[in-house]
């Protein structure tokens, strides 16, 4: 029986290191491969040696799709192609390709040179890996092999964030990413056709959540910025350099200029600077309203907005600071936040999502001493707010999905546990639609039950068509044939062509009966008799009366002859063949009851 | 179809499977050459100019016409030769479902084809009123839509005309599959020629056509293009080859250069008509390398086209269409194209027009990069009288789709130099050969044009398409059937069904079942479910009526085959309890005869015939001892 086998290295019941394994009618995917940003050993990495045990995971995988360039979906890479050894191809989009490596060599540059980590990926192997990258296009279907082929459908989440859908044969699958279900102010909203999957992957990061409106929740967040500089203290943003970083720029940008505001925003330099080229030069994958200005002005040439240095967090006076990374986990975020920190005045915004084991997780979880590194313990007096301003869909979202994409199953990654629950009840009251939610090395097998395409004669088709036009055409057809199975091809042909093509020779089987009738009259007489008998009896089929004095049923011959030796007694000969056997059968005992008597 | 004469702007349309498909619309726009230009400012040579009469002294046509170096030019708006003046007669356009646009070049005549009916054109009454194509959506690689230049064409159709008509474009990728009503699936693939441009595959599961229009195999700026999926081609149609087949771009870009420099040096301006897009973004690249080597670093380039500015910005974010090297500068990040630079450090500006801020700007010598390339409209007009008495400045053609002689011939006489490099980057002869070969198709279809050497060189027997077998040929409103039949078509079985069907092997490695399926069509799509469960007979409470009893003779019975070997049936015969058999020979089989039962069995290679009473009890016993020896289909 076919199955789809779905396997989550990472991110089963859970958020970080993004690494599913998906087994689809023969063909081995791999979708993501993440690192998780709460833990420092061993675990920060999928297990591959789930994968093939101890074989190459070449020969075993058919190909790698990354779905955006967001660490914990991509931040595995050079570990699993380089160190663990993966020569097979590795499909994502042009921006992702593009920003990833950046990524990828400051993540390593913290892990490394920060924190002296040995036995970590080199820049050498970043740039090895990303020769093995093929970039698509949006809606551009990839033949990987022969039977296997990718489509990447827009998922607005970050820059180049994709959805991909992996098709062999009539089966699928749908991995979504992460994706954002409503469009923001530098990014469309993720769109899928109705392509009904067999099976469709999909976050769930927000599985609970309903947010309100995002006007609201932007005017909310652009007041308490507004009070926070008003009574000069200093907010933090914490961000990631690409993504909700350019988001927030834009409405800040934007309420500065309405406002004629003055107080100094800044933005971490390096890394962000050249992440605004990058928006400049991928416009086509931004919304519809940046692409449409952007030859007048580009969005992403702030005006309002300088790069920060170092020195400026001592600065007295109000200023708005985003700072990397965006889970205060480590680097310039977190300097600026400890700096910060014992200060009522000053505010902390978290934007986005916080792993467990953060900084960011254990703030936003109200805790407001902080054991830091060195046993010294930071007291935070700043005020700590958060608001979602990530690029997930909420639950109305993932519904919203499921909707547009209707699969035949639905699993979850990706999700706290219990969030995955509440949500995995939903669809399956909501939708009907059976609800996976595995976790980490757990696997879930979908029997499919693929149909099979053949071939069939035009010859056929157009004839069996051509009767359903018939006005009863609402009852079923049926369709007979002959199926040709030679090697792997099958081809569905009209009996008739099927003997021709094999050489074989019809062989006639007729039958003929011959009933007899007591009718003194002429032959041509009790032949009329008959016709009109059969006339009023089968109404539904075609009986003729041929000038040669014999009767026919659609192809049944009925012939009266008269024997000699007795006038009283006509023998009616019925002749059918094989093929009309029913119908001959059933005229001859018709006709074995006799004929009703004739009016006189 | 063929609806163009003009082999480089093909129009064709094309059906297949009860779809159909235009293949691009350009617009000839030759005709032009035979009007004056359109100045920006009167200007006094032009309306001074003789009338021209006709011999017959028609009145109403003087005012219109000139004569100027002893051509006679119409003085008014441009007129264009549409595509589809026979087409009417030949053809419903309603009945289109779908254009598809291989480039940039070739969707001029659109907003002409989704007109509404019963708008009369303000030049083209005679022939531009034509039906609306009907939900007809347009697809359309997507730099091509944001390239469009609209203004020149105002006479021609109006601005809401072309935006009505670009709202029907749906934008579609490399590779995309598009299905189209469930019939055929379409599939645009690199061409190489310019940003955007596209070859399409037109395939159902069992025929596939190619459509290649305006192809490049040399790197310029675009994806190189795609060759591997034309093959395996049941037919290829071969448009868009090259206008100057004997010309080398690469040395024609070397002229263009050497030529500029020289004008320049010697304290001339260089005039350059081109389009707003396309091979401009290579002489930019060209130039940014060449004239710094040359030192004319100091020397402004100015780009004058509504759209400049729009055309070079948006050339730089669509690095997924170029080429692999451009790609790889976008990574960096930075700007795939080095116009970016000359913009940056002020060598090259770009205006909507030459009125406002460019009077101010301009600065001599310089070189000006302006359209249409006809001379007949647009602000190359003005530069044409503003520069043509002097013999220090030059007109250098780069665009290959007018003759450079005709277009100067209103400005007759002309002190200034003129110069013709045309760059074509499109496919010639050789190239196509070579393609050929590579893709394999079963028959290659192309304009009359290619398949005869150019007239004017009718030595040069390589200006031709070789191939075998030899290319079919269409010309103007001619139709083609093109060569192939189809025979089958895609069906699924449901697996519930292919459960149930039983094989046999009849010939080693060929096997057979019987299927008797329920058929399912929707959406042109074809699915077989396994027959529904004879219904159980009401039992007989009711007394029947005699035509309740008649056997529905659709359901069918097998066809039958084999045959019968008569000493083993007689054998079973016996076996059932007949006796009294005898067997007699006939010239071309046998006769079986079971005399007790007055039943005569004529059995022959082919045929068996059962002759007896009316016994039905009887004639089921021996209709399935015969059907023993038999096979069923």
């Amino acid at each position: 029986m076919p199955e789809i086998r779905v396997t989550p290295l990472g991110a089963g019941q859970d958020v970080g290191r993004s690494c599913i394994l998906v087994s689809i009618a023969g063909k081995n995917v791999m979708l993501d491969c993440g690192m998780h940003m709460g833990f420092n050993d061993d675990r920060r990495f999928p297990d591959f040696s789930y994968i093939t045990q101890n074989g190459r995971l070449t020969d075993f995988l058919d190909c790698v799709i990354i779905s955006h360039f967001h660490l914990d979906h991509c931040g595995a890479l050079p570990y699993f192609s380089e160190m663990v050894g993966y020569d097979g191809p590795i499909y994502m989009t042009h921006p992702t390709q593009a920003i990833c490596p950046i990524l990828l060599e400051d993540y390593r540059k913290i892990a490394v040179d920060k924190k002296g980590e040995a036995n970590f990926f080199t820049s050498q192997m970043i740039k090895d890996c990303m020769k093995k990258v093929v970039a698509v296009h949006l809606h551009q279907t990839v033949q990987v092999d022969d039977e296997l082929e990718i489509k990447a459908y827009y998922a607005g989440h970050v820059l180049g964030a994709a959805m991909f859908q992996i098709k062999v044969g009539s089966e699928s699958v749908v991995y979504t990413g992460d994706y954002n279900m409503t469009p923001d102010r530098h990014l469309g909203a993720a769109w899928i056709d109705k392509c009904r999957p067999n099976l469709l992957i999909t976050e769930s990061t927000y599985a609970t959540t309903i947010r309100d409106s995002k006007r609201c929740r932007e005017r909310d967040f652009l007041k308490k910025v507004h009070e926070t500089v008003e009574r000069g203290g200093k907010v933090l943003i914490p961000v990631f350099a690409l993504g909700r970083a350019q988001e927030l720029c834009i409405l800040l940008e934007t309420f500065w200029e309405r406002m004629n505001l003055k107080v100094p925003i800044y933005f971490s330099t390096g890394l962000t600077e050249k992440a605004n080229h990058y928006y400049k030069l991928f416009i086509p994958w931004t919304n519809q309203k940046i692409r449409k200005t952007f030859v007048q002005r580009n969005m992403f040439e702030f005006k309002h907005i300088k790069a920060f240095d170092r020195a400026f967090a001592d600065n007295p006076g109000p200023m708005v600071v985003f700072a990397t990374p965006g889970m205060l986990h480590a680097g310039q975020s977190l300097q600026i936040f400890r700096k910060w920190a014992g200060n009522e005045k000053n505010m902390v915004i978290m934007p986005g999502y916080c792993v467990q084991g953060t900084v960011g997780h254990e703030i936003l979880s109200g805790q407001r001493k902080l054991e830091m590194e060195g046993r010294q313990v930071l007291e935070v007096k700043m005020q700590v707010e958060y608001m979602s301003f990530s690029a997930h869909a909420d639950a109305k979202g993932i519904m919203q999905l499921v909707g547009q994409a209707e699969p035949e199953s639905v699993l979850l990654v990706h999700g706290e546990a219990k969030k995955m629950e509440f949500l995995k009840q939903k669809i399956e009251q909501e939708l009907r639609v059976s609800c996976y939610m595995p976790a980490n090395g757990e696997t879930v097998t979908l029997p499919t039950s693929p149909s099979i395409p053949v071939g069939i004669s035009l010859g056929l088709l157009k004839r069996e068509m051509a009767q359903g036009l018939l006005p009863e055409a609402k009852k079923p057809r049926l369709l007979h044939g002959t199926l040709i199975m030679k090697d792997s091809n099958f081809r569905l042909v009209s009996s008739e062509q099927a003997l021709k093509e094999l050489g074989l020779a019809e062989h006639q089987l007729r039958f003929t009966c011959r009933v007899h009738l007591h009718d003194t009259r002429k032959e041509q007489e009790t032949a009329l008799r008959v016709y009109s008998h059969l006339k009023s009896v089968l109404k539904d089929h075609c009986v003729q009366h041929l000038p040669d004095g014999s009767v026919t049923v659609e192809s049944v011959l009925l012939q009266a002859a008269a024997p000699s030796e007795d006038p009283g007694t006509k023998v009616l000969l019925v002749s059918w063949t094989y093929q009309d056997e029913e119908l001959g059968s059933f005229l001859t005992s018709l006709l074995k009851k006799g004929l009703p008597q004739a009016p006189s | 179809y063929c609806l163009s004469g003009h082999p480089t702007l093909p129009c064709n349309v094309l059906k297949f499977k009860s779809t159909t498909i235009m293949l691009d619309c350009g617009l000839d726009m030759t005709s032009t050459l035979n009007f004056l230009p359109l100045p920006l400012v009167q200007s006094p040579r032009l309306s001074n100019l003789p009338g021209w009469s006709l011999k017959d002294g028609n009145a109403f046509l003087d005012k219109e016409l000139k004569e100027c170096s002893g051509h006679v030019f119409v003085d008014s708006v441009p007129e264009f030769c549409l595509p589809e003046v026979r087409l009417r007669r030949a053809n419903n356009l309603s009945t289109v479902d779908v254009i598809l646009i291989s480039n940039y070049a070739l969707y001029d005549a659109l907003p002409i084809h989704t007109r509404h009916t019963g708008f009369t054109a303000q030049c083209m009454p005679r022939n531009h009123q034509c039906q609306k194509a009907q939900s007809a959506s347009l697809l359309l690689p997507s730099p091509l839509k944001d390239a469009v230049e609209v203004s020149t064409w105002r006479r021609c159709y109006t601005m809401q005309e072309v935006n009505s008509a670009l709202s029907k474009i749906q934008l579609v990728g490399y590779s995309q599959k598009i299905e189209l009503f469930g019939a055929v699936q379409v599939t645009p693939l690199s061409s190489g020629y310019a940003l955007g441009s596209s070859n399409w595959i037109i395939q159902s599961h069992y025929e596939k056509v190619s459509y290649v229009s305006g192809s490049s195999l040399l790197t310029t700026h675009p994806q190189p293009m795609d060759q591997a999926s034309l093959k395996n081609s049941d037919v290829l149609v071969l448009t868009g080859l090259t206008q100057i087949p004997t010309a080398n771009p690469d040395g024609m870009v070397g002229e263009f250069c050497s030529n500029l420099a020289l004008t320049v040096r010697n304290g001339g301006n260089v005039l350059v008509p081109c389009y707003p897009s396309g091979v401009i973004y290579d002489l930019l690249e060209c130039l940014y390398q060449y004239i710094d080597s040359a030192g004319l670093s100091s020397v402004p380039l100015y780009f004058i086209s509504p759209v400049a500015n729009s055309s070079l910005e948006f050339s730089q974010i669509f690095a997924e269409w170029l080429c692999h090297n451009k790609q790889s500068k976008v990574y960096l990040p930075e700007p795939p194209f080095p116009h970016a630079e000359l913009i940056q450090t002020n060598k090259l500006k770009h205006y909507p027009s030459i009125h406002g801020d460019f009077s101010n700007d301009f600065r001599q010598p310089c070189v000006v990069f302006t359209g249409h390339p006809s001379l007949r409209f647009g602000d190359v007009v003005h530069f044409m009288e503003l520069w043509g008495k002097s013999s220090l400045n030059t007109v250098i053609f780069t665009e290959p789709d007018f003759s450079y002689l005709e277009a100067l011939a209103p400005y007759q006489p002309l002190a200034m130099k003129c110069i013709y490099c045309p760059i074509d980057t499109r496919l010639n002869f050789i190239q196509v050969s070579k393609l050929l070969k590579e893709v394999q198709p079963l028959h290659v279809v192309c304009p009359e044009q290619y398949t005869q050497p150019p007239p004017a060189q009718s030595h040069r027997m390589d200006l031709m398409i070789d191939c075998q077998p030899p290319a079919m040929s269409y010309r103007r409103a001619e139709v083609l059937a093109l060569p192939f039949k189809r025979r089958y078509e895609k069906i699924e079985i449901m697996p519930e069904l292919a459960d149930s069907l039983v094989p046999m092997e009849i010939k080693p490695g060929i096997s057979l079942a019987t299927v008797s399926a329920v058929l399912h069509t929707k959406d042109n799509k074809h699915l077989l479910q396994p027959p529904p469960r004879p219904a159980q007979p009401t039992s007989g409470k009711k007394r029947k009526r005699v035509s309740d009893d008649v056997p529905d003779c659709k359901v069918l019975k097998p066809l039958l085959s084999g045959s019968i070997p008569v000493e083993q049936f007689v054998q079973t015969l016996e076996k059932h309890g007949f006796s009294d058999i005898k067997v007699e020979d006939t010239a071309k089989g046998h006769i079986v005869l079971l005399q007790e039962a007055e039943t005569l069995i004529q059995i022959e290679e082919d045929s068996t015939h059962i002759i007896c009473d009316n016994d039905e009890m009887l004639r089921v016993r021996l209709r399935d001892l015969v059907l023993k020896f038999l096979q069923k289909f």
